[in-house]
């Protein structure tokens, strides 16, 4: 149920985000999400690409600082209050949400949104109980 | 007891406090150098067991001194055996013998500690008084000290000084600019002591409050506790209508009052009767001959609480003995030039870079891999400390690593006595010579 991300260490300096990029894409690696948080001085990019563990490999061999997280793919009702929907869920099941973001591709007539949560087991037993569709690995990786 | 009553004048605007002392023949000076060096060597002897180890293993007696030029066959003293034996392991004196005990920052967290007899104090307040003086301070000055009070030994030293002058002391202390700006004007300070980076804080703040110096009563102003250019000088003597002095001093030895310059401005008058100053080549240790640059050796000639025999400053500097116009006969010591330590000052303040990779050490999953970069912004000294994100410091969210840089800048604070600005930086970005990471990067130009 839940999907690997990629988190990359990015010093706000001009290339770098491009170097991640030229990295990724020489080794085939295909970028399905992203997202990226920043300071004045850092950035984390955070990704979802169908090759996780080479590409962690890779950006290591490059001199990254990489780690691997765990998320959650959670398929929204592409309409008013779709998302909605879903929060109020996690709001009354009691879980946090760390950070979200949006997958680029649809899912049918469904939007795909990316979840990070501070108790990933806990969000998906919430979810799964107010029959929300969340969506596997593999299903993401290859979308 | 002032002294004003046989104070002598003699290039125009020079004033002398102890003329008897100061101005002394090279030869007496010599003779009485002698006698006071053979009174400290013998209490060292009897009183400091550091040093009698560091005779013996020399094969060492007293009596071996005999002339100024023995003192070279003595050992050094260094910050290091001031550490190991902290806190009153180098105290020549019982404890109920010492009135005052100040300490300054040390290189492994333990900061030195240094003790004052009665006498000492009494020394200290007339050596102030000599070199406050010589900057123009007199009886009918209001001096402004805007150094810390408490450990530091700054602000007591310039305090004793101006009090032994019967200048009008007030003990405003570091920080609040505006009420500092305040006090100047409405209680007409007339001679302000503090760094020379908090003199242009002042000045800048006084264009943001609109205060000309006019309205100012400002003189002279004393500055001491960091390095600062002749441009510096320049600046702040346009910008708060003062002559600059600066003076030189450090706590291990005493605190302000070891040299100070005169209205000539052409070196710092070490005052030899109570300091014997040598220069020594900081590699080898050997004595250097006078006017060569080197770094400055201190041996103390009448300190009873706290004595030391040949203390390395690690302050790079060079003497000048040729006689100044002034009248003084004391030798003359350069501006520093330079440390032959990794010690950093920054905002006035001792940081070793030891100091800053202990605390990195102390943090989980943190390796010391990091860089220094000093600079001057403005005025004000900063210091960023470059740290290189490995997997075990990197987190995915935000706030978690947010919240280890405000962790790494606090415990930095509370280290080092002053702040830091933590940046995390990508594993590769710290320049790497030869396998030895290069630690620090100083961007002011001293």
């Amino acid at each position: 149920m839940k999907v690997e991300q990629i988190s990359i260490f990015i010093e706000n300096k001009s290339g770098r985000l491009a170097e991640v990029t030229r990295v990724l894409g020489e080794a085939g690696v295909n970028i399905r999400a992203l997202s990226l948080a920043d300071t004045s001085d850092f950035g984390i990019l955070r990704l979802i690409v169908n090759k996780t563990d080479e590409a962690k490999a890779v950006l290591k061999s490059k001199g990254f600082t990489v780690n691997k997280t765990d998320v959650v793919a959670v398929e929204v009702p592409d309409r008013p209050l779709g998302l909605n929907s879903i929060l109020e869920i996690l709001d009354q099941g009691k879980v946090n949400v760390e950070y979200m973001y949006a997958f680029v591709e649809r899912c049918g007539e469904n939007a795909v949104i990316i979840f990070r949560f501070d108790n990933t087991d806990e969000a998906i037993q919430v979810l799964t109980q107010g029959g929300i569709t969340i969506l596997k690995g593999e299903r993401i990786y290859n979308m | 007891m002032s002294r004003n009553d046989h104070m002598q004048h003699t290039a125009p605007g020079e004033r002398i406090w102890d003329p008897t002392n100061e101005c002394m023949p090279r030869q007496e000076l010599e003779m009485l150098q002698l006698f006071r060096l053979k009174q400290t060597v013998r209490r060292v002897w009897e009183n400091v067991p550091c040093y009698q180890a560091k005779f013996r293993e020399l094969g060492l007696v007293p009596e071996d001194i005999r002339t100024l030029a023995d003192l070279a066959r003595l050992p050094f003293t260094t910050k290091e055996d001031l550490r190991l034996n902290y806190p009153y392991g180098m105290f020549a004196v019982p404890l109920r013998e010492v009135v005052r005990i100040h300490s300054s920052s040390g290189t492994t967290g333990k900061p030195t500690v240094v003790g004052y007899s009665r006498q000492d104090l009494d020394n200290w307040s007339e050596l102030a008084a000599r070199f406050m003086t010589a900057a123009g301070v007199t009886e009918d000055d209001i001096v402004h000290i805007a150094f810390g009070y408490g450990l530091f030994t700054g602000a007591f030293g310039l305090h004793y000084g101006a009090e032994r002058i019967g200048a009008s002391v007030i003990p405003m202390s570091s920080g609040n600019t505006d009420k500092q700006l305040m006090i100047m004007q409405d209680y007409r300070s007339s001679a302000l002591v503090c760094t020379p980076s908090y003199a242009l804080t002042m000045a800048e703040r006084m264009d943001k409050l609109g205060i000309d110096r006019s309205q100012l009563s400002l003189r002279v102003g004393l500055f001491g506790a960091e390095p600062w250019s002749e441009e510096m000088r320049r600046e702040i003597e346009n910008r708060l209508g003062v002559i600059a002095t600066d003076n030189y001093g450090l706590s291990e030895v005493m605190g302000p009052g070891v040299a100070g310059e005169c209205q000539q401005r052409c070196g710092m008058h070490i005052f030899e009767d109570h300091f014997l100053p040598e220069i020594i080549d900081p590699d080898s240790g050997e004595v250097l001959p006078p006017g060569s640059v080197g770094e400055l050796v201190l041996t103390s000639l009448t300190k009873e609480a706290f004595p030391v025999i040949r203390y390395r400053t690690r302050d790079i500097t060079s003497l000048d003995y040729a006689p100044c116009a002034c009248g003084r006969t004391l030798a003359r010591m350069r501006k520093t030039m330079g440390r032959s330590d990794d010690m950093l000052i920054i905002k006035g303040v001792n940081v070793f870079p030891t100091q800053i990779e202990e605390v990195l050490f102390q943090v989980e999953g943190c390796e010391p891999h990091y860089q220094l970069v000093i600079d001057r912004v403005g005025n004000v000294d900063t210091l960023e400390v470059q740290v290189e994100v490995r997997e075990s410091i990197f987190f995915d969210e935000m706030k978690k690593q947010r919240a280890f840089v405000e962790m790494l800048e606090k415990r930095l604070l509370s280290t080092l006595g002053v702040g830091a600005k933590v940046k995390l930086v990508e594993p590769t970005t710290i320049t790497r010579h030869e396998g030895k990471a290069k630690r620090v990067l100083d961007k002011r130009r001293l």
